[in-house]
């Protein structure tokens, strides 16, 4: 039965061309995944053995529950673990291009957390939206540009005018007199 | 009736003019919620709950409450016009109504789908109404202990009754759980797994870990699958409308049999998803041509859209009587009762009388809201889906950020959101489920608060969970619920039945580990067709076409 399944979803690994090669199997992400399952619940065993796991006289201590919910969770992920082995599901994962789609997600997410540190969430945002358009989908700049802008005022209006919910700002702001 | 008289007091409250005007932004943010991909439904009450903070709490669950309902409305117009649901529970939609809608049936598909959707709601809410005040007043008389009875039989129908892999659903509840419990402990003062980091005082905030889970991981879903919107014109005219009305008697039973399986599914944690599923794969069960099912059968679209609607307001009923929600959204709607300062729970309906019927007649009137404005604008929001991704996506990453950090005002809880996002999409693609997760985080430290000052009262003694009639029977319950899997494996087991359980297993809702290519393979399926899903898992086997 596994054997015919993994041939039923097998088209994505036998069309080789390169974009859609699998970069991970199933079975490799599920073990990766469980694995990392298993060292936080490690992680909070550790630390909860740490305040206290005993049954006093007005019921269980701070770190009773937290510390045999992680032993629960760790004997599971030890399971998932066994079951990926077991099924030997080597279907990919995600393909190649498919990574590269999350990855053009991530980076510029994760580029746009940093950059709200330092330049406050309006002028992130505006580069942050201007930068995806121009780079993902293509468009001109000064069409990307204005609708960065655009749309940084309108979140500006919202949250600061309207709904009074202070953001993190920045420079531009202080300059500006905000 | 008593209820009656509540209500009408309800409806006073619910239809001031400011009520009346929020409740229309609320449909509407919904419908957009509902028809942009990673914008579901807990995820769009989430980002914005921190907007409703200064608001009165009435005004803002009745905003809020009518985005719930525009995001049930609205993932129904993406899976009849363009194939794809905006929604998770709205996969099943499409099995008929893309069919129907490429037959040039569009219009009749939608009406179906959201008078479908529009009966629904209305036979859940009406269950609220005449039975969370019951409910609530037998809820009354609850103890701590009783409590954590009811929080651990949540628990347990969530692992008993759920369809993915019993490992991966106990993993999820536990690690919500855990993270849950990070922070100080509210009996002892002690700090539980904070690591000397000042940012894991707080806590985890489950309104991060929602808009992470449901919110970024179904963006970079939607990207991996490089989803092109390509869909069907549709305009609706009064014509067609009425028309499709005047068939509905013809399906009434239809109707009649998906409002109850959703309402059902609705109070127990199975979840609007589920209902869908169920919905569907009943009504293509007890019809007569069931070959039509998959070719634009008006059925078909009928069924799933009634049943995840009754589902989705019923999930409310448990909230607002017990304090324990029924979905993801509920969970989050719950979140922002104790934000606004309201404690959840059967108190609700004697201390919060305004605040209870005001909801639950904006209940009604959201609805039949919902109902015009979706008819009406169809065209408006399929319009939507044409604005490009790249356009859609930044703007609905960066909301989600704002969203974030409106939460507590904390630029840390930003960088939770990309983990979360990531845990999300690895979870969504590997059949773990996400629910149980958020569920664990909102009633974790609840639970164990009940548990602890139970203890403190009995002096440590366990046996106090059987010491009445009440108390035992939900424990045992809950037991019974938990092992239940298990038992019923072991039955199987022993009649040495080995051969062809796994269609009887997935009917009986105890598919533990016997049905496991099920669930799997029709998750999998799904995947090719389906930018969004919450958890592709649940009642597939049940009703997915290609699993029959």
């Amino acid at each position: 039965m596994q054997a015919s399944e993994a041939n039923e979803a097998g088209p994505a690994h036998g069309g080789e061309t390169p974009g859609e090669r699998g970069v991970a199997s199933r079975m490799a992400v599920e073990i990766a995944v469980a694995a990392a399952v298993a060292l936080l619940a490690a992680v909070a065993i550790w630390s909860n053995l740490s305040i206290g796991v005993g049954w006093t006289d007005d019921g269980p201590q701070a770190g009773y529950f937290p510390m045999w919910i992680a032993v629960i969770v760790l004997a599971c992920s030890l399971v998932a673990m066994a079951q990926a082995w077991r099924e030997a599901d080597r279907t990919p994962f995600v393909t190649a291009t498919q990574l590269r789609q999350v990855g053009v997600v991530l980076l510029p997410l994760a580029l746009y957390v940093l950059a709200i540190g330092w330049l406050g969430i309006y002028v992130s945002s505006a580069l942050f939206l201007a930068g995806f358009m121009v780079f993902v989908g293509r468009f001109p700049w000064w069409k990307s540009a204005a609708f960065g802008l655009a749309a940084a005022l309108l979140l500006f209006w919202v949250f600061e005018i309207q709904f009074r919910v202070p953001l993190p700002k920045g420079p531009v702001e202080t300059m500006l007199g905000y | 009736m008593e209820a009656i008289d509540a209500l009408m007091g309800g409806f006073a409250v619910a239809l001031s003019w400011h009520n009346v005007g929020l409740m229309m932004v609320g449909i509407l943010l919904g419908v957009v919620v509902g028809v942009l991909p990673g914008l579901g439904g807990p995820n769009g009450v989430a980002i914005l709950l921190p907007l409703t903070f200064t608001m009165d709490p009435t005004s803002a669950i009745i905003m809020l409450s009518c985005i719930y309902w525009g995001a049930l409305f609205g993932g129904a117009i993406t899976s009849i016009l363009f194939n794809i649901p905006g929604e998770a529970w709205s996969v099943a939609t499409t099995f008929d109504g893309y069919p129907m809608a490429q037959q040039g049936k569009a219009g009749q598909a939608l009406t179906l789908a959201f008078t479908g959707s529009f009966f629904g709601a209305l036979s859940g809410i009406l269950l609220i109404t005449f039975l969370a005040p019951l409910v609530a007043r037998f809820a009354l008389r609850f103890g701590p202990a009783e409590f954590f009875a009811v929080y651990l039989l949540t628990f347990c129908s969530f692992i008993g009754m759920g369809k993915e892999r019993k490992a991966k659903i106990v993993i999820s509840m536990g690690l919500g759980l855990l993270l849950a419990a990070v922070g100080m402990d509210t009996v002892s003062g002690d700090l539980r797994m904070t690591f000397g980091l000042t940012e894991l005082l707080r806590g985890f905030e489950f309104l991060v870990a929602v808009i992470g889970l449901f919110g970024i991981s179904e963006i970079l879903l939607t990207m991996e699958e490089g989803v092109a919107f390509k869909g069907k014109r549709a305009a609706l005219d009064l014509k067609v409308v009425l028309r499709t009305w005047l068939q509905m008697p013809r399906y009434l039973f239809t109707l009649l049999r998906s409002a109850l399986i959703g309402c059902w599914l609705g109070v127990t944690p199975g979840g609007a998803i589920a209902a869908s599923f169920m919905g569907y794969g009943v009504a293509k069960k007890f019809a007569r041509d069931p070959d039509s099912y998959g070719q634009g059968n008006p059925q078909g679209v009928l069924a799933p859209e009634t049943a995840a609607h009754a589902a989705g307001s019923s999930a409310l009923l448990p909230m607002l009587s017990l304090g324990i929600p029924g979905s993801a959204t509920a969970a989050v709607l719950l979140g922002g009762l104790m934000v606004w300062g309201l404690q959840p729970g059967p108190l609700l309906f004697v201390e919060q009388k305004d605040f209870v019927w005001g909801l639950i007649a904006s209940m009604y009137l959201g609805n039949l809201a919902g109902l015009i404005v979706v008819l009406t604008t169809v065209p408006l929001f399929a319009a939507i889906l044409r604005v490009p991704f790249s356009i859609v996506a930044p703007l609905i990453l960066a909301v989600c950020a704002i969203g974030a950090y409106t939460v507590n005002n904390a630029a840390f809880d930003i960088w939770l959101i990309l983990v979360f996002g990531v845990v999300g999409y690895l979870f969504k693609k590997l059949d773990y489920p996400l629910a149980p997760m958020v569920l664990a985080l909102v009633l974790g430290d609840r639970a164990e608060d009940a548990f602890r000052q139970t203890m403190l009262v009995s002096g440590g003694d366990l046996s106090v969970f059987w010491s009445n009639g009440l108390v035992g029977t939900l424990v045992t319950l809950a037991l019974a619920i938990l092992f239940w899997p298990l038992a019923a494996a072991g039955l199987r087991r022993l009649r040495g039945g080995t051969a062809g359980e796994a269609g009887t297993a997935g009917a009986a809702g105890a598919a533990g580990e016997s049905a496991r290519g099920g669930p799997d393979d029709a998750g999998r399926a799904e995947r090719s067709g389906a930018p969004s899903r919450e958890a592709p898992g649940p009642a597939m086997q049940i009703g997915h076409p290609s699993s029959k």
